[in-house]
């Protein structure tokens, strides 16, 4: 795969929303751990209403800024807490630094990213080691810049391998932010549950990469 | 030591995790609708006479689970509107932006917003979109949970308590026709000045997570819960009411602090879960020690106000008071969940 289409980007959400739907329950434990407990609950209406709106008769995106823009505002108004805003932002700037591309290259996805990454840590205020989900995008963000090839497909391996893998690393964390932060030192020892869901979308955006365009 | 065993089994008079909100709405409209209309696309409740010309609209909202806040505080001298979200979930812009709306009577519209990550990020959406049509919008937030002792590596404070209290003195405001910078610069004054602390005896059970939110040993307590079922700063060992009611009333005391002579509102309320028997007890012993601290109390409440689902515990909030609030406190209010004058 060497460009992000439309059927790329469709194909992303859709497989954003059955490991969100898998998931669903580990979010949800991993949230009530040192949360209130609704992560799961809150992303899978998310993606639930997004699948929707996309099966739902009107005209379908055109354009991968099209098809952001829809996945944005749709997580805005139906998750809630904080990462309704969060992840809706996330998707909103990835939808505006794609607008009027027919298919992205490389950069653009990373460049978008990168716009997606930055509007979360805006809205959230969060720094690298919160323990939140800016700690698996941002090490995620910076393997797939520095994979100086051409590949998308492996960069976005890459990428969704080191969310993975940050993810788990916040276990260790205390948090600073979020409701967990009200735990003190009794956050540490529990994988932040926005890291998990920020990796499980990589991981989604990984898996068309590797069956290709 | 035994530990609390989750059988698996969820006792709720629910009907399915999914519609306890929109059923909850239902129901409300059913009961009240002759003073509330509910809006369920999105979903906010509203004054049933609103928008009112010339005042302040306020709004406010924030997850389900805390009942009767915030639902239950809209109605003449209170809320024009609110914005309920999912258990313990932010409700989403889209919701507070219609409302706002929806009652705005041409004075602006006040956000009344408690501090945790979601509400205030999803509420700063909505007065950008409000702004861009032109609505001038102002917000308060409450952030009265001394147990949340070190706010620079937090989310910071909590709101609890002081937002009962916020939502009825500053509902009076706008019903008196106080203009929304007057009513703004009021807010960030009760803001300054109450503080809460809270404790739970018992977890709770958020009904599409169907297990509770934190295990308890039998013989010991959670000191400093917030509102949602997230588990507090430390736990002790169960004590006796007069204990308990220490261990909370001298850090909200020390924290602002309250000194010899100030008059003050107390405000003893129950998590969803302990009855109001043991709400007096606790009231007894902390109005002792405000006599012995040199406090004297103005005005009160005690009662079920602001709940964490079935949660058993109590929470104190201390608010300084003076002429002007002690008037805005007794002035007239008629919703379903404070009714007076």
């Amino acid at each position: 795969m060497e460009y992000l289409g439309l059927e790329n980007a469709r194909s992303w959400i859709k497989a954003a929303a059955l490991l969100i739907s898998e998931n669903a329950s580990l979010l949800t434990e991993l949230d009530t751990a040192i949360g209130d407990g609704d992560h799961g609950e809150n992303m899978m209406r998310g993606f639930n209403a997004i699948g929707k709106k996309l099966e739902a008769g009107g005209t379908p995106p055109a354009d991968p800024a099209g098809l952001f823009k829809l996945v944005g505002m749709t997580l805005l108004s139906s998750v809630g807490g904080a990462a309704g805003p969060l992840y809706g932002g996330f998707f909103l700037a990835l939808g505006k630094a794609s607008a009027g591309k027919e298919k992205l290259s490389k950069p653009e996805v990373g460049q978008a990213l990168a716009e997606g990454v930055a509007d979360i840590q805006r809205r959230g205020k969060a720094r690298l080691g919160d323990k939140t989900m800016v700690d698996a995008l941002v090490p995620a963000l910076e393997i797939f810049r520095a994979s100086s090839d051409g590949d998308l497909a492996g960069a976005l391996q890459a990428a969704a391998d080191k969310a993975h893998q940050a993810a788990e690393a916040t276990i260790p964390l205390q948090a600073r932010k979020g409701r967990a932060s009200y735990l003190g030192e009794r956050s540490i020892g529990h994988q932040d549950p926005g890291a998990t869901s920020a990796w499980l979308l990589l991981k989604a955006l990984a898996s068309i990469g590797a069956v290709g365009s | 030591m035994p530990e609390l065993v989750h059988t698996g089994v969820m006792k709720k008079l629910i009907n399915s995790p999914q519609d306890v909100v929109r059923e909850e709405l239902e129901g409300m409209e059913a009961a009240h609708g002759d003073r509330l209309r509910i809006n369920y696309d999105p979903v906010y409740i509203a004054r049933k006479d609103a928008p009112v010309k010339g005042k302040v609209g306020l709004v406010s909202g924030g997850g389900s689970g805390h009942e009767p806040m915030h639902g239950g505080y809209v109605g003449k001298g209170m809320l024009d509107a609110a914005c309920p979200g999912h258990v313990f979930t932010s409700p989403t812009p889209d919701q507070m932006y219609e409302a706002s709306k929806a009652v705005n009577g041409g004075a602006g519209i006040l956000h009344i917003v408690k501090n945790y990550t979601g509400d205030v990020m999803n509420f700063d959406l909505a007065k950008e979109m409000l702004e861009a049509d032109g609505i001038k919008v102002e917000s308060v937030l409450t952030d009265d949970d001394v147990a949340v002792e070190n706010s620079l590596y937090t989310a910071g404070r909590r709101g609890v308590g002081l937002t009962v209290l916020m939502e009825k003195l500053l509902g009076a405001a706008a019903e008196q026709r106080m203009d929304l910078a007057e009513i703004k610069k009021l807010g960030d004054v009760i803001r300054g000045t109450g503080r809460s602390m809270g404790i739970a005896l018992t977890a709770c059970t958020v009904p599409h997570a169907g297990k509770p939110s934190f295990e308890l040993p039998e013989d010991e307590i959670e000191l400093g819960i917030g509102i949602h079922g997230e588990p507090g700063r430390r736990r002790v060992k169960i004590a006796s009411a007069d204990e308990i009611t220490e261990m909370l009333l001298d850090p909200i005391i020390s924290d602002l602090p309250y000194k010899k002579g100030d008059d003050v509102l107390l405000f003893v309320n129950g998590m969803g879960g302990t009855p109001l028997i043991e709400l007096y007890i606790i009231y007894r012993k902390a109005a002792q020690i405000a006599k012995r601290r040199g406090l004297k109390i103005v005005r009160n409440l005690v009662g079920t106000y602001i709940t964490s689902l079935e949660m058993a515990g109590t929470s104190i909030t201390l608010l300084k008071m003076n002429d002007q609030l002690c008037r805005l406190w007794d002035a007239p209010v008629d919703t379903p969940g404070l009714r007076w004058g």
